[in-house]
Protein backbone atom coordinates (compact mmCIF):
# COMPACT_ATOMS: atom_id res chain seq x y z
CA UNK A 1 0.00 0.00 0.00
CA UNK A 2 2.52 2.21 1.01
CA UNK A 3 4.64 1.53 -2.19
CA UNK A 4 1.38 2.52 -3.93
CA UNK A 5 1.20 6.02 -2.59
CA UNK A 6 4.48 6.65 -3.87
CA UNK A 7 4.53 5.92 -6.93
CA UNK A 8 1.17 7.77 -7.50
CA UNK A 9 2.69 10.48 -6.09
CA UNK A 10 5.73 10.12 -8.09
CA UNK A 11 3.53 9.91 -11.46
CA UNK A 12 2.00 12.96 -9.81
CA UNK A 13 5.52 14.73 -9.59
CA UNK A 14 6.07 13.75 -13.48
CA UNK A 15 3.16 14.62 -14.81
CA UNK A 16 3.85 18.69 -13.74
CA UNK A 17 0.87 20.81 -13.11
CA UNK A 18 -1.74 19.34 -15.32
CA UNK A 19 -2.17 16.63 -12.69
CA UNK A 20 -1.89 18.99 -9.35
CA UNK A 21 -5.15 18.59 -8.66
CA UNK A 22 -5.27 15.12 -8.79
CA UNK A 23 -2.33 14.57 -6.35
CA UNK A 24 -4.03 17.10 -3.76
CA UNK A 25 -7.04 15.11 -3.80
CA UNK A 26 -5.29 11.80 -3.29
CA UNK A 27 -2.68 13.32 -0.86
CA UNK A 28 -5.70 14.72 1.30
CA UNK A 29 -7.88 11.15 1.13
CA UNK A 30 -6.55 9.15 3.94
CA UNK A 31 -5.03 6.16 2.61
CA UNK A 32 -6.02 3.77 5.11
CA UNK A 33 -9.66 4.76 6.04
CA UNK A 34 -11.36 1.72 3.87
CA UNK A 35 -10.82 -2.21 5.34
CA UNK A 36 -14.11 -3.27 6.17
CA UNK A 37 -13.59 -7.26 6.32
CA UNK A 38 -13.90 -7.58 2.07
CA UNK A 39 -16.07 -10.26 1.04
CA UNK A 40 -13.72 -13.21 -0.65
CA UNK A 41 -15.36 -12.03 -3.85
CA UNK A 42 -15.00 -8.43 -3.44
CA UNK A 43 -12.21 -6.23 -4.80
CA UNK A 44 -9.70 -5.58 -2.04
CA UNK A 45 -8.86 -1.87 -0.69
CA UNK A 46 -5.32 -1.78 -2.96
CA UNK A 47 -7.69 -2.57 -6.39
CA UNK A 48 -10.23 -0.19 -5.35
CA UNK A 49 -7.40 2.65 -4.94
CA UNK A 50 -5.52 1.60 -7.99
CA UNK A 51 -9.19 2.15 -9.95
CA UNK A 52 -9.83 4.91 -8.50
CA UNK A 53 -6.09 6.43 -9.48
CA UNK A 54 -6.44 5.24 -12.79
CA UNK A 55 -10.08 6.54 -13.90
CA UNK A 56 -8.11 9.74 -12.80
CA UNK A 57 -5.45 9.66 -14.84
CA UNK A 58 -7.09 8.83 -17.90
CA UNK A 59 -7.15 12.16 -19.56
CA UNK A 60 -3.22 12.48 -18.41
CA UNK A 61 -1.24 8.83 -18.35
CA UNK A 62 1.81 9.02 -17.16
CA UNK A 63 3.21 6.63 -20.08
CA UNK A 64 2.57 9.74 -22.67
CA UNK A 65 5.85 11.11 -20.98
CA UNK A 66 7.69 8.06 -22.02
CA UNK A 67 6.36 8.20 -25.19
CA UNK A 68 7.79 11.75 -25.71
CA UNK A 69 11.45 10.90 -24.68
CA UNK A 70 11.30 7.81 -27.10
CA UNK A 71 10.34 10.14 -29.53
CA UNK A 72 13.16 12.26 -29.14
CA UNK A 73 15.52 9.44 -29.17
CA UNK A 74 13.71 7.53 -31.95
CA UNK A 75 14.37 10.62 -34.43
CA UNK A 76 18.10 11.81 -32.99
CA UNK A 77 20.96 10.63 -33.78
CA UNK A 78 22.68 8.56 -31.38
CA UNK A 79 25.37 5.48 -31.01
CA UNK A 80 29.19 4.88 -32.54
CA UNK A 81 27.42 5.09 -36.02
CA UNK A 82 25.50 7.75 -35.29
CA UNK A 83 22.56 7.37 -37.40
CA UNK A 84 19.14 7.71 -36.22
CA UNK A 85 16.61 4.55 -35.53
CA UNK A 86 14.40 6.93 -37.56
CA UNK A 87 16.33 7.25 -40.75
CA UNK A 88 17.42 3.15 -40.34
CA UNK A 89 15.04 1.14 -38.74
CA UNK A 90 12.54 -0.93 -40.38
CA UNK A 91 9.86 -2.39 -37.76
CA UNK A 92 8.39 -4.12 -40.74
CA UNK A 93 6.19 -1.67 -42.69
CA UNK A 94 9.10 0.37 -44.12
CA UNK A 95 12.26 2.21 -42.82
CA UNK A 96 11.07 4.56 -39.75
CA UNK A 97 7.87 3.74 -40.23
CA UNK A 98 6.41 3.01 -36.60
CA UNK A 99 2.47 3.11 -37.60
CA UNK A 100 0.55 0.44 -36.50
CA UNK A 101 4.09 -1.29 -36.43
CA UNK A 102 3.45 -2.45 -32.50
CA UNK A 103 0.28 -4.44 -32.77
CA UNK A 104 2.32 -6.45 -36.40
CA UNK A 105 4.56 -7.65 -34.24
CA UNK A 106 5.86 -10.40 -33.62
CA UNK A 107 7.05 -10.96 -37.27
CA UNK A 108 9.79 -12.56 -38.75
CA UNK A 109 12.21 -10.11 -40.05
CA UNK A 110 14.53 -11.66 -42.87
CA UNK A 111 17.42 -9.26 -42.29
CA UNK A 112 17.85 -10.74 -38.76
CA UNK A 113 16.90 -14.23 -39.64
CA UNK A 114 14.04 -14.24 -36.82
CA UNK A 115 11.08 -13.80 -35.65
CA UNK A 116 11.12 -10.69 -33.19
CA UNK A 117 8.66 -8.63 -31.03
CA UNK A 118 8.95 -4.92 -30.79
CA UNK A 119 11.57 -4.20 -28.21
CA UNK A 120 13.62 -7.29 -29.58
CA UNK A 121 13.65 -5.74 -33.21
CA UNK A 122 14.23 -2.28 -31.85
CA UNK A 123 17.25 -3.28 -29.68
CA UNK A 124 18.50 -5.29 -33.32
CA UNK A 125 18.22 -1.81 -34.86
CA UNK A 126 20.26 -0.21 -32.23
CA UNK A 127 23.24 -2.81 -32.16
CA UNK A 128 23.18 -3.52 -36.06
CA UNK A 129 21.85 -0.16 -37.21
CA UNK A 130 23.46 2.34 -34.83
CA UNK A 131 26.43 0.15 -33.05
CA UNK A 132 25.02 0.11 -29.98
CA UNK A 133 26.54 -3.00 -28.04
CA UNK A 134 24.00 -5.81 -26.85
CA UNK A 135 25.58 -6.63 -23.69
CA UNK A 136 25.43 -3.30 -22.57
CA UNK A 137 21.70 -2.48 -23.19
CA UNK A 138 21.36 -6.39 -21.61
CA UNK A 139 23.00 -5.55 -18.93
CA UNK A 140 20.34 -3.07 -17.79
CA UNK A 141 17.43 -3.67 -19.79
CA UNK A 142 14.59 -2.82 -17.36
CA UNK A 143 13.43 0.42 -15.40
CA UNK A 144 14.14 0.99 -11.69
CA UNK A 145 12.85 3.70 -9.08
CA UNK A 146 15.77 5.99 -10.29
CA UNK A 147 16.36 4.94 -13.86
CA UNK A 148 14.37 4.18 -17.23
CA UNK A 149 16.44 2.72 -20.04
CA UNK A 150 16.18 4.24 -23.57
CA UNK A 151 14.75 1.41 -25.28
CA UNK A 152 11.92 1.31 -22.86
CA UNK A 153 11.15 4.80 -23.72
CA UNK A 154 11.78 3.93 -26.99
CA UNK A 155 9.39 0.74 -26.76
CA UNK A 156 6.72 3.09 -25.21
CA UNK A 157 6.51 5.20 -28.11
CA UNK A 158 6.55 2.81 -30.75
CA UNK A 159 3.56 1.24 -28.83
CA UNK A 160 1.79 4.70 -28.56
CA UNK A 161 1.78 4.54 -32.35
CA UNK A 162 -0.63 1.87 -32.50
CA UNK A 163 -3.24 3.22 -30.18
CA UNK A 164 -6.66 1.97 -30.95
CA UNK A 165 -5.42 -0.69 -33.83
CA UNK A 166 -6.38 -4.19 -34.26
CA UNK A 167 -3.31 -6.31 -32.95
CA UNK A 168 -2.86 -8.54 -35.91
CA UNK A 169 0.07 -10.95 -35.81
CA UNK A 170 0.97 -12.35 -39.03
CA UNK A 171 0.51 -15.88 -38.19
CA UNK A 172 -0.04 -16.91 -41.66
CA UNK A 173 3.84 -16.39 -42.12
CA UNK A 174 5.59 -19.78 -41.59
CA UNK A 175 8.27 -18.89 -39.63
CA UNK A 176 5.64 -16.88 -37.15
CA UNK A 177 3.21 -20.10 -37.57
CA UNK A 178 6.24 -22.00 -35.95
CA UNK A 179 6.96 -19.50 -33.72
CA UNK A 180 3.55 -19.43 -32.19
CA UNK A 181 3.42 -22.86 -31.78
CA UNK A 182 6.70 -23.65 -30.33
CA UNK A 183 6.06 -20.78 -28.15
CA UNK A 184 2.64 -22.27 -26.96
CA UNK A 185 4.53 -25.69 -25.91
CA UNK A 186 6.73 -23.37 -23.82
CA UNK A 187 3.81 -22.05 -21.51
CA UNK A 188 2.79 -25.68 -21.28
CA UNK A 189 6.45 -27.06 -20.03
CA UNK A 190 6.72 -27.67 -16.60
CA UNK A 191 9.82 -27.97 -14.43
CA UNK A 192 11.42 -26.66 -11.68
CA UNK A 193 10.66 -27.10 -7.91
CA UNK A 194 6.88 -26.54 -7.65
CA UNK A 195 6.21 -28.25 -11.51
CA UNK A 196 5.26 -25.07 -12.72
CA UNK A 197 4.40 -23.93 -15.91
CA UNK A 198 1.98 -20.61 -17.78
CA UNK A 199 -0.24 -23.15 -17.73
CA UNK A 200 -0.52 -23.86 -14.06
CA UNK A 201 -1.87 -20.05 -13.67
CA UNK A 202 -3.15 -18.42 -17.07
CA UNK A 203 -4.91 -21.57 -18.18
CA UNK A 204 -8.48 -21.65 -16.93
CA UNK A 205 -10.92 -18.78 -16.84
CA UNK A 206 -11.54 -16.86 -13.37
CA UNK A 207 -8.36 -17.79 -11.06
CA UNK A 208 -7.15 -15.43 -8.89
CA UNK A 209 -3.40 -15.97 -6.97
CA UNK A 210 -4.89 -14.41 -3.68
CA UNK A 211 -6.35 -11.48 -4.87
CA UNK A 212 -4.72 -10.61 -8.46
CA UNK A 213 -6.85 -11.96 -11.35
CA UNK A 214 -4.92 -14.41 -13.74
CA UNK A 215 -6.24 -14.16 -17.64
CA UNK A 216 -6.15 -17.16 -18.96
CA UNK A 217 -3.80 -16.79 -22.40
CA UNK A 218 -4.83 -19.68 -24.12
CA UNK A 219 -8.83 -17.42 -25.23
CA UNK A 220 -8.64 -14.30 -27.11
CA UNK A 221 -9.78 -12.66 -24.12
CA UNK A 222 -7.32 -13.93 -21.21
CA UNK A 223 -4.62 -13.10 -23.99
CA UNK A 224 -5.90 -9.82 -24.60
CA UNK A 225 -5.85 -8.73 -20.90
CA UNK A 226 -1.90 -10.07 -21.23
CA UNK A 227 -1.48 -7.68 -24.18
CA UNK A 228 -3.85 -4.73 -22.70
CA UNK A 229 -1.80 -1.98 -20.89
CA UNK A 230 2.01 -3.06 -21.99
CA UNK A 231 4.27 -1.68 -22.02
CA UNK A 232 2.48 -0.56 -18.37
CA UNK A 233 3.57 2.13 -15.98
CA UNK A 234 3.05 -0.02 -12.56
CA UNK A 235 2.27 1.42 -9.51
CA UNK A 236 4.22 -0.86 -7.77
CA UNK A 237 7.40 0.52 -7.92
CA UNK A 238 6.43 3.81 -10.16
CA UNK A 239 8.21 2.40 -13.01
CA UNK A 240 7.35 1.99 -16.74
CA UNK A 241 7.86 -1.38 -17.59
CA UNK A 242 7.11 -3.78 -21.30
CA UNK A 243 6.42 -6.97 -22.22
CA UNK A 244 9.85 -8.81 -21.87
CA UNK A 245 9.84 -7.54 -18.28
CA UNK A 246 6.49 -8.69 -17.47
CA UNK A 247 7.66 -12.26 -19.24
CA UNK A 248 10.71 -12.48 -16.96
CA UNK A 249 8.51 -11.35 -13.55
CA UNK A 250 6.49 -14.33 -14.47
CA UNK A 251 9.24 -17.13 -14.95
CA UNK A 252 10.65 -15.57 -11.83
CA UNK A 253 7.20 -17.06 -10.02
CA UNK A 254 7.06 -19.84 -11.71
CA UNK A 255 10.78 -20.50 -9.82
CA UNK A 256 12.40 -20.75 -12.93
CA UNK A 257 16.01 -19.23 -13.96
CA UNK A 258 16.45 -15.81 -16.17
CA UNK A 259 14.94 -15.93 -19.49
CA UNK A 260 17.60 -14.28 -21.58
CA UNK A 261 16.69 -10.71 -22.84
CA UNK A 262 15.74 -10.59 -26.17
CA UNK A 263 15.95 -14.02 -26.59
CA UNK A 264 13.75 -16.09 -29.13
CA UNK A 265 12.17 -18.07 -25.91
CA UNK A 266 10.31 -14.63 -25.28
CA UNK A 267 9.87 -13.89 -28.80
CA UNK A 268 8.35 -16.84 -29.82
CA UNK A 269 6.02 -17.07 -25.63
CA UNK A 270 5.00 -13.84 -26.98
CA UNK A 271 3.86 -14.84 -30.56
CA UNK A 272 1.75 -17.59 -29.33
CA UNK A 273 0.12 -14.71 -26.51
CA UNK A 274 -0.44 -11.52 -28.51
CA UNK A 275 -1.62 -14.44 -31.87
CA UNK A 276 -3.91 -15.31 -29.27
CA UNK A 277 -5.33 -11.63 -29.36
CA UNK A 278 -5.20 -11.12 -32.61
CA UNK A 279 -8.39 -8.81 -33.79
CA UNK A 280 -8.32 -7.46 -30.62
CA UNK A 281 -8.06 -4.20 -30.00
CA UNK A 282 -4.96 -2.25 -28.53
CA UNK A 283 -5.53 0.85 -26.51
CA UNK A 284 -1.96 1.53 -26.10
CA UNK A 285 0.70 2.23 -23.41
CA UNK A 286 -1.22 2.38 -19.99
CA UNK A 287 -1.16 1.88 -16.28
CA UNK A 288 -0.45 -1.53 -14.67
CA UNK A 289 -0.82 -2.02 -10.79
CA UNK B 1 14.52 -39.93 -8.42
CA UNK B 2 16.23 -42.27 -10.17
CA UNK B 3 13.25 -44.34 -10.48
CA UNK B 4 11.46 -41.98 -11.98
CA UNK B 5 13.53 -41.26 -14.67
CA UNK B 6 13.33 -45.18 -15.70
CA UNK B 7 9.96 -44.84 -15.40
CA UNK B 8 9.90 -41.93 -17.80
CA UNK B 9 12.28 -43.62 -20.00
CA UNK B 10 9.80 -46.54 -19.45
CA UNK B 11 7.21 -44.74 -20.74
CA UNK B 12 8.50 -42.89 -23.14
CA UNK B 13 7.76 -45.18 -25.79
CA UNK B 14 4.38 -46.07 -24.50
CA UNK B 15 3.35 -42.32 -24.47
CA UNK B 16 4.54 -41.83 -28.12
CA UNK B 17 1.81 -44.72 -29.55
CA UNK B 18 -1.25 -42.18 -27.77
CA UNK B 19 0.16 -38.97 -29.40
CA UNK B 20 -2.04 -37.11 -31.64
CA UNK B 21 0.55 -35.62 -33.95
CA UNK B 22 4.10 -36.15 -34.77
CA UNK B 23 4.28 -32.23 -35.03
CA UNK B 24 3.64 -31.58 -31.55
CA UNK B 25 6.33 -33.41 -30.85
CA UNK B 26 8.53 -31.70 -32.77
CA UNK B 27 6.92 -28.46 -32.09
CA UNK B 28 7.59 -29.94 -27.96
CA UNK B 29 11.45 -30.61 -28.72
CA UNK B 30 12.16 -27.22 -30.38
CA UNK B 31 10.66 -25.87 -27.23
CA UNK B 32 12.62 -27.66 -25.03
CA UNK B 33 15.78 -26.70 -27.14
CA UNK B 34 15.36 -23.12 -27.02
CA UNK B 35 14.84 -23.19 -22.91
CA UNK B 36 18.09 -24.73 -22.61
CA UNK B 37 19.94 -21.91 -24.44
CA UNK B 38 18.04 -18.66 -23.70
CA UNK B 39 18.04 -18.93 -20.01
CA UNK B 40 20.28 -17.58 -17.40
CA UNK B 41 21.04 -18.86 -13.80
CA UNK B 42 20.40 -15.81 -11.39
CA UNK B 43 20.07 -16.13 -7.24
CA UNK B 44 19.14 -19.45 -6.60
CA UNK B 45 17.20 -20.71 -9.74
CA UNK B 46 20.24 -22.52 -11.47
CA UNK B 47 20.00 -23.68 -14.66
CA UNK B 48 19.16 -27.73 -13.89
CA UNK B 49 15.74 -26.18 -12.63
CA UNK B 50 15.48 -26.66 -16.36
CA UNK B 51 15.27 -30.02 -16.97
CA UNK B 52 12.41 -32.66 -16.62
CA UNK B 53 12.15 -34.88 -13.70
CA UNK B 54 10.27 -38.28 -14.81
CA UNK B 55 7.27 -37.13 -13.54
CA UNK B 56 7.11 -33.80 -15.15
CA UNK B 57 8.18 -35.24 -18.66
CA UNK B 58 5.06 -37.96 -18.48
CA UNK B 59 2.58 -34.65 -17.53
CA UNK B 60 4.32 -32.49 -20.51
CA UNK B 61 4.02 -35.20 -23.02
CA UNK B 62 0.53 -35.92 -22.14
CA UNK B 63 -0.99 -32.74 -21.69
CA UNK B 64 -1.50 -33.46 -18.02
CA UNK B 65 -3.53 -36.31 -18.99
CA UNK B 66 -1.48 -39.30 -18.69
CA UNK B 67 -2.66 -42.71 -19.51
CA UNK B 68 -4.42 -44.61 -16.70
CA UNK B 69 -1.84 -47.50 -16.35
CA UNK B 70 0.73 -45.53 -16.22
CA UNK B 71 -0.74 -43.02 -13.70
CA UNK B 72 -1.76 -45.44 -11.45
CA UNK B 73 1.75 -46.44 -11.51
CA UNK B 74 3.51 -43.46 -10.85
CA UNK B 75 1.38 -41.99 -8.69
CA UNK B 76 1.75 -45.35 -6.63
CA UNK B 77 5.71 -44.86 -6.80
CA UNK B 78 5.18 -41.20 -5.73
CA UNK B 79 2.68 -42.12 -3.02
CA UNK B 80 6.12 -44.88 -1.74
CA UNK B 81 8.42 -41.80 -1.43
CA UNK B 82 6.25 -39.99 1.05
CA UNK B 83 8.44 -40.43 4.64
CA UNK B 84 5.46 -40.19 7.74
CA UNK B 85 6.85 -38.53 11.09
CA UNK B 86 8.72 -41.49 13.19
CA UNK B 87 6.53 -40.72 16.31
CA UNK B 88 3.53 -41.47 14.54
CA UNK B 89 1.62 -37.87 15.07
CA UNK B 90 0.55 -36.25 12.07
CA UNK B 91 -0.73 -33.27 13.90
CA UNK B 92 1.13 -29.87 15.23
CA UNK B 93 0.03 -26.72 16.44
CA UNK B 94 -2.66 -25.02 14.09
CA UNK B 95 -0.91 -21.51 15.03
CA UNK B 96 2.32 -22.23 12.92
CA UNK B 97 0.39 -24.01 10.10
CA UNK B 98 -1.57 -20.87 9.59
CA UNK B 99 1.87 -18.78 9.45
CA UNK B 100 3.06 -21.08 6.53
CA UNK B 101 0.45 -21.26 5.01
CA UNK B 102 0.19 -17.41 4.65
CA UNK B 103 3.69 -17.04 3.62
CA UNK B 104 4.49 -17.07 -0.56
CA UNK B 105 8.54 -17.20 -0.06
CA UNK B 106 10.27 -19.58 -1.34
CA UNK B 107 12.37 -20.71 -4.51
CA UNK B 108 12.42 -17.40 -6.28
CA UNK B 109 16.03 -15.57 -7.85
CA UNK B 110 14.95 -12.67 -5.78
CA UNK B 111 14.40 -15.15 -2.30
CA UNK B 112 17.89 -15.34 0.17
CA UNK B 113 18.23 -18.94 -0.06
CA UNK B 114 19.36 -18.53 3.62
CA UNK B 115 15.59 -17.99 4.63
CA UNK B 116 12.97 -20.78 5.22
CA UNK B 117 10.30 -20.75 2.35
CA UNK B 118 6.91 -20.59 2.77
CA UNK B 119 3.44 -22.87 1.97
CA UNK B 120 2.18 -20.48 -0.63
CA UNK B 121 -0.98 -22.31 0.53
CA UNK B 122 -3.09 -19.15 0.28
CA UNK B 123 -2.08 -18.11 -3.13
CA UNK B 124 -4.14 -20.70 -4.44
CA UNK B 125 -6.50 -22.26 -1.43
CA UNK B 126 -9.27 -20.47 0.69
CA UNK B 127 -8.30 -21.72 3.84
CA UNK B 128 -8.97 -19.99 7.36
CA UNK B 129 -11.87 -17.15 6.87
CA UNK B 130 -10.09 -14.74 8.59
CA UNK B 131 -7.99 -14.69 5.40
CA UNK B 132 -10.04 -13.17 2.87
CA UNK B 133 -7.41 -12.54 0.09
CA UNK B 134 -7.28 -16.07 -0.97
CA UNK B 135 -6.55 -17.86 -4.52
CA UNK B 136 -8.85 -20.18 -6.32
CA UNK B 137 -6.07 -22.10 -8.31
CA UNK B 138 -7.02 -25.03 -6.18
CA UNK B 139 -10.71 -25.92 -3.62
CA UNK B 140 -11.65 -24.47 -0.82
CA UNK B 141 -10.24 -25.75 2.57
CA UNK B 142 -12.78 -24.16 4.55
CA UNK B 143 -14.01 -26.70 6.78
CA UNK B 144 -11.74 -29.26 5.97
CA UNK B 145 -11.89 -30.71 9.31
CA UNK B 146 -15.24 -30.36 10.06
CA UNK B 147 -16.45 -31.41 7.05
CA UNK B 148 -14.22 -35.02 7.01
CA UNK B 149 -13.14 -35.42 10.43
CA UNK B 150 -9.99 -36.01 11.73
CA UNK B 151 -9.57 -39.93 11.68
CA UNK B 152 -6.23 -41.73 11.40
CA UNK B 153 -6.75 -41.70 8.01
CA UNK B 154 -7.80 -38.52 7.41
CA UNK B 155 -4.65 -37.15 9.52
CA UNK B 156 -2.20 -39.47 6.63
CA UNK B 157 -4.23 -38.11 3.80
CA UNK B 158 -3.74 -35.00 4.51
CA UNK B 159 -0.05 -34.91 5.16
CA UNK B 160 0.59 -36.67 2.47
CA UNK B 161 -1.37 -34.39 0.26
CA UNK B 162 1.24 -31.69 1.60
CA UNK B 163 3.53 -34.21 1.55
CA UNK B 164 3.36 -35.29 -2.46
CA UNK B 165 0.22 -34.14 -3.69
CA UNK B 166 1.04 -35.86 -6.83
CA UNK B 167 0.36 -39.27 -5.06
CA UNK B 168 -3.18 -38.95 -5.71
CA UNK B 169 -3.20 -37.34 -9.15
CA UNK B 170 -0.37 -37.54 -11.26
CA UNK B 171 -0.05 -34.12 -12.80
CA UNK B 172 -1.72 -32.01 -9.95
CA UNK B 173 -1.15 -28.49 -10.12
CA UNK B 174 0.28 -28.03 -6.43
CA UNK B 175 3.74 -28.46 -5.94
CA UNK B 176 5.38 -31.46 -3.94
CA UNK B 177 6.35 -29.72 -0.66
CA UNK B 178 7.25 -32.59 1.19
CA UNK B 179 9.07 -34.60 -1.78
CA UNK B 180 11.46 -31.69 -3.11
CA UNK B 181 11.84 -30.62 0.82
CA UNK B 182 10.27 -27.11 0.75
CA UNK B 183 8.83 -28.30 3.68
CA UNK B 184 9.73 -30.38 6.86
CA UNK B 185 7.90 -32.55 8.96
CA UNK B 186 7.30 -30.15 11.58
CA UNK B 187 5.56 -27.64 9.19
CA UNK B 188 3.64 -30.60 7.59
CA UNK B 189 2.15 -31.47 10.59
CA UNK B 190 1.49 -28.05 11.85
CA UNK B 191 -0.34 -27.55 8.10
CA UNK B 192 -2.40 -30.84 8.83
CA UNK B 193 -3.38 -29.15 12.16
CA UNK B 194 -4.33 -26.47 10.41
CA UNK B 195 -6.93 -27.70 8.22
CA UNK B 196 -7.95 -30.84 10.81
CA UNK B 197 -7.73 -29.47 14.69
CA UNK B 198 -11.39 -28.87 15.85
CA UNK B 199 -9.75 -25.65 17.68
CA UNK B 200 -8.01 -24.45 14.29
CA UNK B 201 -10.57 -21.51 13.29
CA UNK B 202 -10.42 -23.53 9.92
CA UNK B 203 -13.38 -25.78 11.67
CA UNK B 204 -15.00 -23.55 13.47
C1 LIG C 1 2.94 -19.04 -9.90
C2 LIG C 1 2.02 -18.27 -10.65
C3 LIG C 1 2.33 -17.75 -12.04
C4 LIG C 1 2.99 -18.36 -13.08
C5 LIG C 1 3.62 -19.74 -13.10
C6 LIG C 1 2.93 -17.44 -14.19
N1 LIG C 1 2.26 -16.31 -13.84
FE1 LIG C 1 1.75 -14.74 -15.06
N2 LIG C 1 0.91 -13.78 -13.47
C7 LIG C 1 0.83 -14.27 -12.18
C8 LIG C 1 0.24 -13.28 -11.31
C9 LIG C 1 -0.02 -13.44 -9.82
C10 LIG C 1 -0.03 -12.16 -12.13
C11 LIG C 1 -0.69 -10.86 -11.68
C12 LIG C 1 0.07 -9.66 -11.94
C13 LIG C 1 1.20 -9.31 -11.02
O1 LIG C 1 1.99 -10.15 -10.58
O2 LIG C 1 1.32 -8.12 -10.76
C14 LIG C 1 0.41 -12.50 -13.48
C15 LIG C 1 0.31 -11.66 -14.60
C16 LIG C 1 0.66 -12.00 -15.88
C17 LIG C 1 0.49 -11.14 -17.04
C18 LIG C 1 -0.06 -9.72 -17.04
C19 LIG C 1 -1.52 -9.68 -16.98
C20 LIG C 1 -2.05 -8.27 -16.97
O3 LIG C 1 -3.17 -8.08 -16.50
O4 LIG C 1 -1.38 -7.36 -17.42
C21 LIG C 1 0.95 -11.84 -18.12
C22 LIG C 1 0.97 -11.35 -19.56
C23 LIG C 1 1.41 -13.13 -17.64
N3 LIG C 1 1.22 -13.19 -16.27
C24 LIG C 1 1.97 -14.12 -18.42
C25 LIG C 1 2.59 -15.27 -17.91
C26 LIG C 1 3.40 -16.17 -18.71
C27 LIG C 1 3.66 -16.05 -20.19
C28 LIG C 1 3.85 -17.15 -17.86
C29 LIG C 1 4.84 -18.24 -18.11
C30 LIG C 1 6.15 -17.83 -18.45
C31 LIG C 1 3.29 -16.88 -16.55
N4 LIG C 1 2.55 -15.72 -16.62
C32 LIG C 1 3.50 -17.68 -15.44
C33 LIG C 1 1.19 -15.53 -11.76
C34 LIG C 1 1.89 -16.45 -12.52
C1 LIG D 1 -0.22 -23.76 -7.15
C2 LIG D 1 -1.40 -24.14 -6.50
C3 LIG D 1 -1.43 -24.79 -5.14
C4 LIG D 1 -0.69 -24.53 -4.01
C5 LIG D 1 0.42 -23.52 -3.84
C6 LIG D 1 -1.20 -25.39 -2.99
N1 LIG D 1 -2.21 -26.17 -3.48
FE1 LIG D 1 -3.29 -27.55 -2.44
N2 LIG D 1 -4.27 -28.08 -4.18
C7 LIG D 1 -4.15 -27.44 -5.38
C8 LIG D 1 -5.04 -28.06 -6.34
C9 LIG D 1 -5.22 -27.65 -7.80
C10 LIG D 1 -5.72 -29.10 -5.64
C11 LIG D 1 -6.80 -30.01 -6.21
C12 LIG D 1 -6.39 -31.43 -6.31
C13 LIG D 1 -5.38 -31.72 -7.38
O1 LIG D 1 -5.37 -31.10 -8.44
O2 LIG D 1 -4.59 -32.61 -7.16
C14 LIG D 1 -5.20 -29.08 -4.28
C15 LIG D 1 -5.62 -29.95 -3.26
C16 LIG D 1 -5.26 -29.84 -1.93
C17 LIG D 1 -5.77 -30.69 -0.87
C18 LIG D 1 -6.77 -31.83 -1.05
C19 LIG D 1 -8.16 -31.30 -1.08
C20 LIG D 1 -9.20 -32.40 -1.06
O3 LIG D 1 -10.36 -32.04 -1.30
O4 LIG D 1 -8.89 -33.55 -0.82
C21 LIG D 1 -5.20 -30.27 0.30
C22 LIG D 1 -5.43 -30.84 1.68
C23 LIG D 1 -4.33 -29.17 -0.04
N3 LIG D 1 -4.39 -28.92 -1.41
C24 LIG D 1 -3.57 -28.44 0.88
C25 LIG D 1 -2.61 -27.48 0.54
C26 LIG D 1 -1.70 -26.86 1.48
C27 LIG D 1 -1.71 -27.10 2.98
C28 LIG D 1 -0.89 -26.05 0.77
C29 LIG D 1 0.30 -25.24 1.23
C30 LIG D 1 1.35 -25.93 1.86
C31 LIG D 1 -1.32 -26.12 -0.64
N4 LIG D 1 -2.36 -27.01 -0.72
C32 LIG D 1 -0.74 -25.40 -1.67
C33 LIG D 1 -3.31 -26.39 -5.67
C34 LIG D 1 -2.37 -25.83 -4.80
Amino acid sequence: MRRFWIGALCAMAIMGTTSAQAARKQVAKPAAQTAPAPAAEAKDAATLEFEKFRAEMEDSNPAELFEMKGAELWKARRGPKDVALAESCDLGQGVGKIEGAYVRMPRYFADADAVMDAERRIVWCMVEKQGFKFDDIAKTPFANENFTPDITNLVTYVAGHSRNMKIAVPLGEPRVREAYEIGKEIAAYRAGPYDFSCSTCHSVDGKRIRMQNLPNLNTPQGAMSGVQGWPGYRMTGGVMLTHQWRMGDCFRQQRFPQPKYASDAIAYLLTYMIGNANGQVYKGPGIKR
Amino acid sequence: MTKNILLAAMAAPLLMASQPAAADADYRAKAIATIRKDFQPRGQASLDRLAEDGLQAVCNRSGNKPPKYLAERMEADQLAGIRFPADGRLMGDWKEGEKIAQSGRGFTWTDDPGLPVGGNCYNCHQISPRETAFGTIGPSLFQFGKLRGNSPEIQKYTYSRIYNSKSFNLCSEMPRFGHIGALDEKQIKNLVALLLDPESPVNK
